[in-house]
């Protein structure tokens, strides 16, 4: 944590501790304590260590955002047949209820652990780190987590991921980009969906749904896929090569790589981990 | 509804401090967030109540100070005013901008009663 030195006052907040500012002042009889610490960070230095923990075994670790239904397990079941021999793929998976989706992806031979989260409408950082303790991270090179299905939550809480991606089917509407903003802008790689469907849905145009991210300020790609047809899945392979090939790279200069866009609290708190990786104390 | 679960994380954050500080009770607690954090003031005000129950800032006030949408043009410079969905520069219309405040989380203050011959 850093509430000593000052280096988490942003542009956005510097007055409120400067000058007249309500944080200078201190009322009478009792004492103000500054803390400036992002409301998270619990959930941060539990997802630091996470992805120390994926840095340490070269695995590339990408959270994996929609709406229910957009087709986030199709499209990792069939990422899995295709890349079979080239990348070894685990997946978290996260749902409210159900064993469903670990099952299938079991079925294509992959390890799979299902995170059932209740009533919770989302992952947090703790959740991925007990599912940790049940894949064997030595022997994958990408670990798809699924997220529990919902623009809203999942994208206040960082996991340990190193890349975001979302997903926008063309059965919804294309401007969801603009009245989700804060899920969108958290994507690092924007997917629309089932664009199979494209030829009888012809109220979804996917340059729109592409203009909508732009307005977020996001310069992320966007490919246009469907996972039943195959149809512009190659652009997706080539991406998530590219991503893992970076890891090399980066596991040998020591750096890490987070989501282009994160919460305030947890750009704030890089995290310095020097100690070895150990699960005492975090379950 | 995630906002119970960031205030209970919140309130393991003020424990935590209060218990560093020495504090009998903690009287108010000060928020900075900003509409592209993803949380929503108002629940984070519905909520307060119940993860405060029993904790040691059980009737604290909570203050949040809502930042506005901000972004810097990395194209012209200019600095303004923006909508969360649409952060464009407000001078030069470039999509590529900087958000230089709105995505705050953040804990800012805690006002507390210290314990007696602390």
């Amino acid at each position: 944590m850093c509430d000593t030195c000052g280096c988490n006052v942003t542009e956005g907040n510097r007055h409120l501790i400067e000058g007249d500012g309500k944080l200078a002042q201190t009322e009478s009889g009792k004492e103000a304590i500054s803390v400036l610490q992002g409301l998270l960070s619990e959930n941060d230095r539990l997802a630091a260590h996470n992805r120390e923990h994926f840095d340490r075994h070269g695995v590339l670790a990408l959270n994996l955002m929609s709406s229910p239904g957009s087709g986030k397990t199709r499209l990792l079941e069939e990422t899995i047949a295709a890349l079979a021999g080239e990348l070894r793929i685990a997946v978290v998976e996260g749902d409210l209820e159900t064993e469903n989706d670990a099952q299938r992806i079991r079925d294509r031979g992959v390890q799979a652990v299902q995170i059932t989260t209740g009533t919770a409408c989302h992952l947090d950082a703790h959740m991925v780190h007990k599912a940790l303790h049940q894949i064997d991270l030595d022997t994958i090179d990408i670990l798809f987590i699924e997220n529990v299905g919902n623009l809203v939550c999942p994208a206040s809480f960082d996991l340990g991921q190193h890349r975001n991606i979302t997903l926008l089917s063309v059965t919804e509407g294309d401007d969801k980009p603009a009245k989700y903003p804060v899920m969108f802008r958290a994507a690092d790689l924007m997917l629309v969906s089932k664009s199979d469907l494209l030829a009888v849905l012809d109220d979804f145009a996917p340059n729109k749904a592409e203009r909508h991210l732009r307005e977020l300020a996001s310069t992320a790609p966007v490919f246009t896929l469907s996972a039943k047809s195959g149809d512009g899945m190659a652009s997706w392979f080539d991406w998530l090569h590219a991503q893992h090939d970076a890891i090399a790279e980066r596991v040998a200069s020591g750096e890490t790589v987070r989501p282009a866009v994160q919460p305030d609290g947890q750009l704030l708190h890089a995290h310095n981990h020097d100690h070895e990786h150990s699960h005492d104390g975090h379950d | 509804m995630h906002e119970l679960a960031v205030c209970q994380g919140l309130m393991n954050q003020v424990e935590q401090i209060a218990r560093r500080e020495n504090a009998e009770c903690v009287t108010r607690i000060l928020l900075s967030v900003g509409p592209l954090s993803g949380v929503e003031a108002q629940l984070l005000i519905d909520a307060f109540p119940i993860a405060a129950a029993g904790t040691i800032a059980q009737g604290a006030e909570l203050t949040i100070e809502e930042q506005p949408v901000r972004v810097k043009c990395l194209s012209c410079d200019a600095e303004s005013d923006a909508r969360p969905n649409r952060l464009l520069c407000g001078s030069c219309g470039d999509f590529r901008t900087r958000l230089i405040s709105g995505d705050e989380m953040m804990l800012m203050s805690l006002e507390l009663e210290r314990r007696e011959n602390a």
